[in-house]
């Protein structure tokens, strides 16, 4: 909400300098968004008459004006503007002036002195059409300061008033608040019943009456809508961000910032039968004033006549019974609204006016038969005519009850004791009224104020007044307990940091992603789309994150990286009870960075494993499977206790190409929660006897995994083979085509003794069996 | 025989002249080998009579010790010569840099994150989480936010097609914990949250860090002290001004904004403070009594204060970072400042 500072100090004013009102609102939860001088700093302009306007002997386009500025005599000033013309009331600098970027002096234009320049809004930094000379009104006051005549030196103040401060809406309520927090004294406008003239009223006829407790009518005949707002009027207007448009509807938006009561007046003549307050009926339109046509949903309230809706209750008034620059009668308006019956309707009509700003938060309904005579007495004052008598239809307004606060509860949730006597009286400046009751005071809240109903809204309020900065930052007692603290769980972090070790850095991407992306890296995913996305890139949510990590090496290729390795810990979305959280991660381009000791080389399938391997403490369960975005050939699906738990693969070079990347980048993701389990470490004792290492070499089909050979030998080892591993693949010349050789290694270990010869050849010989029943591998001679 | 003198003589010029090792092994032979010409003299012993033998025995072997002497030296100095080749040709330029893989480094929003967790852990707050896609009971109703709720509107909520919504804070945690677990609580809760919202200063994807504190005594002060004490360690700075001003946030009440003097100019207005000196950087209250009551916390025996606060922002603050949207565009060239 923005207002003048004037206008605010004309109600209330505290021995405060801007800065220092800025300060005490804030701390007091009005937050002072911005304050804005209401004109720029410029010096020694006055209201000048030009007298006369005569072209300048030596140029065309100059005209010397003898100027009044409110001395005895005439000055002379050379003026290049066009509208210059005898009789115009224009801002003239004077010698001396400092205008916004320059300064004004004495100076000969083409042979004449001049002394002074006659100015334009521009010149002066004020808001307006450049084209010539600022025009200023026939009774602009000549010889006066011009920034006094206008009332320049003012400061816009702009709040960010919280949701629950709607009795701030308004100058009578910001008055209010600024005399309870600082003490001053307020003096609220006086306002007194309007003589009536006339005795036409309209029917009125309140259906809804939950919805519009109190609806207050009058018929004001014969006024003129084409009067003049008056300047002061116009200005308070103009420096709250609200455009004048035609008197009357200029008064009712002034009685909305002065009081907080939204009004509205109808053109009388476009009103058939009397007034009906009801909610809309199923299909009806009404062309509002801003020319949309709302399409009105039954728990839509509406103001209607015989023929249908004319206004959209507490938001906007229609076009067809608006006031018009020849409109003569009118029926002025002034309700109030249950708040439950405005709220979220602007909205999803994609309106939002001051007046359902205001009915959505809570309007005074003690005051609105006090706006209704202020709007009506200004109406008379500026555009003439005769009122008729005010039409009240009343139903159950709400109650305001006293509400119990507990000073001992004040203190439990404070912190601190505060005084009962203080903080009775800050209530009761903020228009409560207020009994004692031995621990308890009785606060009963004013009619303004929606947001006080339970203790703890007075606890707010008690602690508002008394200073939050009074309140001490103590450091809190609480018993000394440790946090638990699960070794078999890796923290994330601890996850996190083991991927930096491995030379990955982490990225986050956002969880929503391109569509195109999802369909492109699985076609059958079903991610779950937004309804109303941002932009149509960020539309899905992702059930990978690989689309983020393509993307982000996509950014990175393009600002010339040539090695990205990243990685990102975050959910995948499936549905509201499935959103696990992954490890992704992919890598591009060589193993090491580029450097003057290693054969550059790129990373492949298994440096990833290596670096899964690293990360998970012991070997993958990884098995040959077909994922659609990766390459068939070199894609591994990642198996832990009987369960899918990711995949590892190089990316499928249909992919390669659709994402447009000049190598193949690898990628894997794995559930983040297996990731973090570890088992308790447990010793085991040590062997005291040397062990005996023994390498096999063993020929086997091509199509015989690695892992299921060495998974067959571990299974059927006896228990004193401490450990069987492979040390080398090998295929090619000396082994016969469609075969491969593999050179595992064994180590064995009895805890207990020395083994014989003989016990490690049984062995041996029982591995050497194994192999060729499970793996048809034989041993290669 | 010949001369024993004449053969020293001889040997040690000949030791002298060896350039390497195996010469001088070569000339050992030659004058100590088993057909050595020392070697050859001592054999012609055999024929002596016994009284000429013994003197010139012991001629001999002076002779042969000189020799051997002359010798250990002469190995001495080539080995130690060798040696000092050796290591002259082994010699490293050390100034080369190191071999391997480079390092990775954490995202400076997770190394945030990080840091706030470690500090809300060391005075006994335990980490919660919940999800991000979430229904809109959690988001709002239970968190005293009604349908309608002019609060509602300020939330830019993002909504999925099958009706549930994107978290637009960590709020809904606080709900999911106090619905399974009895006080008295110490939760911090981090993650992602969503506003529909995307320009210079918002992204339409965020973190937070939800802190909540339920139990039979902890009061606004309590609430002060704490949120105090963490900043000014997060920032190290011990003498980092703070306030507090009233707000409104519908699950907490009293509710406020807190402030700090701005980190940027240490108070004397900028940019970044738009000139007040003051850096907005935390939502907090007490727990209103209406969410506790959603969850069937007793109002009259536990009292709570819960805070919110915006992890990129206090990462802005700390790391100068001047734009947010550098977060999300994952360039590396920005993230790699972070890496130590």
């Amino acid at each position: 909400m923005q207002f003048p500072e004037s206008w605010l100090r004309n109600l209330v004013n505290p021995a405060l300098n801007t800065a220092q009102l800025s300060h005490v609102l804030t701390m007091a939860g009005l937050e002072v968004e911005a304050t804005t001088p209401a004109a720029p700093p410029f010096t020694n302009v006055v209201v000048a008459e030009i007298l006369s306007a005569d072209k300048h002997p030596d140029a065309d386009r100059l005209r010397v004006c003898q100027v009044d500025v409110g001395e005895a005599s005439p000055v002379t000033i050379v003026c290049g503007a066009p509208n210059a013309a005898a009789g115009l009331k224009v801002p003239c600098a004077r010698p001396g002036a400092a205008l916004p970027g320059f300064e004004i002096t004495v100076a000969t234009v083409r042979g004449v002195e001049s002394f002074g320049m006659l100015c334009s809004t521009k010149e002066l930094g004020l808001e307006g059409a450049a084209d010539g000379l600022m025009v200023l009104p026939d009774d602009a006051p000549v010889g006066e300061d011009f920034r006094a005549w206008l009332n320049l030196d003012d400061t816009l103040i702009t709040l960010k008033l919280t949701p629950n401060r709607a009795d701030c809406l308004s100058m009578q309520g910001l008055a209010r608040e600024v005399g309870a927090i600082t003490g001053a004294e307020v003096r609220l406008p006086h306002i007194q019943e309007v003589e009536i003239r006339i005795q036409d009223t309209v029917p009125v006829l309140v259906q809804a009456s939950e919805a519009c407790p109190l609806y207050l009518s009058r018929v004001v005949r014969g006024l003129n809508a084409q009067a003049t707002t008056p300047r002061w009027m116009v200005e308070r207007l103009e420096r709250s961000g609200i455009r004048p448009l035609l008197a009357p509807v200029d008064i009712t938006n002034y009685v909305l910032l002065e009081l907080g009561q939204p009004m509205h007046a109808f053109a009388l003549s476009r009103i058939q039968g009397g007034i009906e307050v009801r909610m809309a009926r199923a299909g009806e339109q009404l062309q509002l004033l801003n020319g949309q046509t709302a399409e009105l949903a039954p728990d839509m309230l509406v103001i209607a006549d015989a023929n249908g809706p004319l206004a959209l209750a507490g938001i906007m008034g229609g076009l067809a019974s608006s006031v018009e620059r020849f409109t003569v009668d009118v029926l002025l308006e002034a309700a109030f609204f249950a708040p439950a019956a405005i709220a979220g309707r602007a909205r999803r009509l994609g309106l939002s006016t001051d007046s359902s700003h205001r009915f959505e938060r809570g309007v005074d309904f003690g005051a609105t038969r006090q706006a209704m005579e202020r709007a009506t007495e200004l109406l008379l004052l500026i555009c003439g005519g005769q009122a008729g008598p005010v039409n009240e239809t009343v139903a159950t307004l709400p109650v305001r009850t006293p509400i119990n606060l507990r000073m001992s509860r004040l203190k439990r949730v404070a912190g601190v004791e505060l005084d009962a006597s203080q903080v009775t009286r800050d209530l009761v400046a903020l228009g409560a009224y207020v009994e004692q009751q031995g621990d308890s005071l009785m606060v009963t809240p004013p009619s303004f104020r929606f947001d006080l109903a339970i203790e703890e809204d007075l606890i707010e309020e008690a602690v508002r007044l008394f200073g939050y900065d009074n309140i001490p930052a103590q450091p809190p007692a609480a018993p000394s307990r440790m946090l638990p603290q699960d070794e078999t769980t890796l923290a994330d972090d601890t996850l996190r940091q083991m991927l930096v070790g491995l030379d990955y850095q982490e990225v986050i991407t956002y969880s929503f992603v391109d569509p195109s992306w999802e369909a492109a890296l699985d076609a059958k995913a079903k991610p779950m789309p937004l309804a109303n996305p941002i932009a149509s890139q960020l539309s899905v949510m992702r059930t990978t994150l690989w689309g983020g990590l393509i993307e982000t090496l996509r950014h990175n290729l393009n600002r010339q990286h040539e090695r990205v390795r990243i990685f990102e810990l975050g959910r995948v979305y499936a549905s509201l009870a499935a959103q696990p959280m992954k490890l992704g991660g992919l890598a591009y381009g060589d193993v090491h960075p580029e450097q003057w000791g290693v054969q550059g080389r790129r990373v492949d399938f298994f440096d990833l494993k290596g670096d899964l391997e690293r990360l998970l403490g012991h070997a993958l369960d990884a098995r040959a499977s077909t994922h659609p975005a990766l390459h068939p050939g070199q894609s591994a699906e990642l198996w832990a206790d009987g369960r899918s738990i990711g995949w590892l693969g190089a990316m499928h070079p249909r992919l390669v190409q659709a994402f447009d990347l000049p190598a193949v980048p690898m990628l894997f993701e794995l559930d983040a929660q297996v990731l973090t389990k570890r088992a308790l470490p447990r010793h085991a004792g040590l062997s005291r006897f040397p062990h005996v290492r023994r390498d096999l070499a063993f020929v086997l089909g091509l199509e015989t995994p690695a892992g299921e050979l060495l998974s067959a030998l571990r299974e059927h080892a006896p228990p004193h083979v401490s450990s069987i591993d492979i040390f080398d693949e090998y295929r090619g010349k000396g082994v016969p085509e469609n075969q491969k050789s593999l050179a595992i290694r064994v180590v064995i270990q009895d805890t207990e003794r020395t083994l014989t010869d003989r016990e490690v050849e049984n062995t041996i010989q029982k591995l050497v069996e194994t192999a060729l029943r499970q793996c048809n591998a034989s041993l290669r001679t | 025989m010949r001369n024993p003198n004449e053969i020293v003589a001889e040997a040690l010029n000949a030791i002298q002249a060896c350039p390497d090792l195996p010469s001088l092994e070569q000339v050992k032979a030659i004058y100590l080998g088993k057909n050595g010409q020392m070697t050859e003299l001592l054999k012609s012993l055999g024929g002596m009579p016994a009284d000429e033998r013994k003197t010139a025995g012991a001629r001999i072997n002076e002779a042969k010790q000189a020799v051997e002497a002359t010798l250990k030296i002469r190995r001495d100095t080539l080995q130690q010569a060798e040696l000092d080749r050796q290591l002259a040709a082994e010699t490293l330029d050390v100034t080369l840099p190191g071999r391997g893989l480079g390092s990775g480094g954490l995202h400076p929003v997770s190394r945030t994150l990080t840091r706030i967790q470690a500090l809300f852990r060391s005075i006994g707050f335990e980490v919660a989480t919940g999800p991000e896609i979430e229904t809109d009971f959690y988001n709002f109703t239970a968190l005293n936010i009604p349908e309608d709720h002019p609060a509602r509107a300020m939330h830019d909520t993002f909504y999925m097609q099958s009706g549930e919504l994107l978290r637009t804070h960590t709020s809904p945690v606080q709900v999911r914990y106090m619905k399974t677990h009895q006080p008295p609580l110490r939760i911090i809760a981090p993650g992602r949250v969503y506003r529909c919202d995307s320009d210079v200063t918002h992204t339409p994807m965020f973190h937070q860090v939800e802190g909540l504190w339920v139990d039979e005594t902890v009061s606004f002060a309590d609430l002060k002290g704490v949120l105090a004490d963490f900043m000014r360690n997060f920032f190290e700075r011990d003498d980092l001004p703070v306030r507090f001003r009233p707000s409104f946030f519908p699950f907490t009440e009293p509710s406020a904004e807190m402030d700090i003097g701005c980190v940027m100019c240490g108070g004397d207005g900028c940019r970044v403070c738009s000139h007040t000196g003051w850096l907005e950087v935390l939502g907090c209250g007490m727990v209103h009594p209406n969410v506790f009551k959603h969850v069937d916390i007793d109002t009259e025996r536990y009292v709570g204060f819960a805070f919110g606060l915006g992890v990129e922002r206090l990462a802005m603050l700390r790391y100068g970072v001047d734009d947010l949207r550098l977060f999300f565009e994952n360039d590396l060239r920005f993230l790699k400042k972070f890496t130590h």
